[in-house]
């Protein structure tokens, strides 16, 4: 019951990350927790957990701690016969607390160390302020996660304004620096124009302007071709040579077959074709040596499923 | 602070007047084209030896809204040309990249 799923900051969503970071105990935890005194006999306790369907609780007095007292310690009291003696006799009192003010995070990182299903929270003066369950802990999460898809969604329905299709296509020529990156500059302008997401705009931006370096740098030129909808980016680039040898290592990240001359000018680090792939949702490439070579880049900008494709 | 009052601190002679003046929070470092389109993020300044037009392209395309051109490398008529089509304004310093960054750094820190 109180396992939870690994949340560490380089396995979750960014989104996910955010949330246990940015909230506080405060904001998660019950407060005014039901308490019980030392002196409290153990038949109120059992009374206390049957009614109020609680598991652990904690022992204190104005607001200062002395313990807590589970249902473990409620059986081992019961198995002995000791319903009538006082609390401070069957509690735990090294207890593990934490801090109103501590990142929700600090609260799963001890939940996955202790196991226990709750822990007490204390203010900055130590005083007993309110409890944490992991109960507490999943409620604000679909909370806060709930909120967040809202607000994507809410973004993509208003975001992508009406007009956005086109369908164009753009030549490029070996070498011919001075055009290059034109098709790109255009296509990223009329995203914008339509208010697309900038992340988006961005994403399509890298994909789009590697691909026509690649062509203008590489290969004796050829076409890039645009479909836009309001759904994705399709990118589709046509070459008429001279091929890729080894798709595989073009792939490779420092991979590069660009002379001085090329290198000079900032490109041919053999960082286009993966950029390229790593920020497109669908990504193909197809070359044969002496014909060409054809790479279809998609970018949705509704929110999909994502797949990646690399050869055929 | 604003491109042109960084220009003035840092010294920097301004080529072109065409420019957005927009504030500046961060800056890249980047003589590599595709490193830039990547890597650059939200910068608003680049620092860099690549005076030619692909610059400007890529500048446009991630974002930049002034690059600054290092140890007093020439820069062609037809990169200001495209630059003041983009609204790029274009610096140049004597310093070189890593200077420069100190510079930028320090200026952004006070």
């Amino acid at each position: 019951m109180n396992r939870l799923p690994d949340l560490s900051p380089d396995k979750s969503p960014l989104t996910l990350v955010e949330v246990i970071y940015s909230t506080t105990i405060r904001e998660v935890m019950s407060t005014d927790p039901i308490t019980v005194e030392r002196n409290t006999p153990m038949s109120t306790v059992q009374q206390l957990m049957r009614d109020q369907g609680i598991s652990g609780l904690p022992v204190a007095e104005q607001g200062r701690l002395f313990g807590i007292v589970s249902v473990q310690d409620l059986i081992e009291a019961l198995q002995q016969g000791k319903l009538n003696v006082a609390v401070s006799n069957c509690m735990t009192e090294r207890v593990v607390t934490l801090e109103e003010d501590m990142p929700l995070s600090m609260a799963i990182s001890t939940f996955s160390k202790y196991r226990f299903g709750r822990f007490p929270v204390l203010n900055a003066a130590q005083r007993l302020t309110g409890i944490i369950s992991v109960r507490d802990i999943n409620v604000t999460l679909v909370n806060r996660l709930l909120q967040q898809v809202s607000k994507f969604e809410s973004m993509f329905d208003s975001e992508v304004t009406p007009g956005i299709e086109l369908n164009r296509v753009f030549h490029t020529r070996q070498h011919d620096f001075e055009n290059g990156g034109k098709a790109s500059t255009t296509i990223k302008k009329h995203l914008v124009d339509h208010h697309v997401d900038r992340s988006l705009v961005k994403r399509v931006a890298i994909a789009s302007y590697e691909l026509e370096m690649n062509q203008v740098v590489h290969s004796i030129g050829g076409t890039i071709s645009y479909r836009i909808t309001p759904e994705a980016v399709e990118i589709l680039v046509q070459d008429r040579g001279p091929g890729i040898e080894n798709v595989d290592q073009a792939l490779t990240e420092g991979f590069t077959t660009a002379n001085e001359w090329i290198k000079s000018l900032g490109f041919g680090a053999g960082l286009g074709l993966p950029n390229a792939k790593r920020v497109s949702d669908i990504f193909f490439i197809h070359s044969e040596p002496g014909v060409g070579t054809t790479v279809k880049a998609v970018v949705y900008l509704q929110p999909k499923k994502e797949e990646k494709h690399e050869t055929e | 602070m604003k491109l042109s009052e960084m220009a003035t601190h840092a010294n920097w002679a301004s080529l072109q007047p065409e420019f957005v003046d927009s504030e500046v929070e961060a800056a890249y470092t980047s003589d590599l084209l595709s490193d830039v389109m990547a890597n650059a993020h939200d910068a608003d300044v680049l620092i860099t030896i690549q005076a030619h037009n692909n610059t400007i392209a890529v500048a446009s395309l991630a974002g930049i809204k002034g690059i600054v051109i290092c140890n007093d490398r020439s820069i062609p008529e037809d990169m200001l040309a495209s630059a003041a089509k983009e609204k790029i304004a274009i610096f140049r310093t004597s310093q070189n990249q890593f200077q420069t960054s100190q510079t930028v750094a320090n200026a952004l820190d006070a």
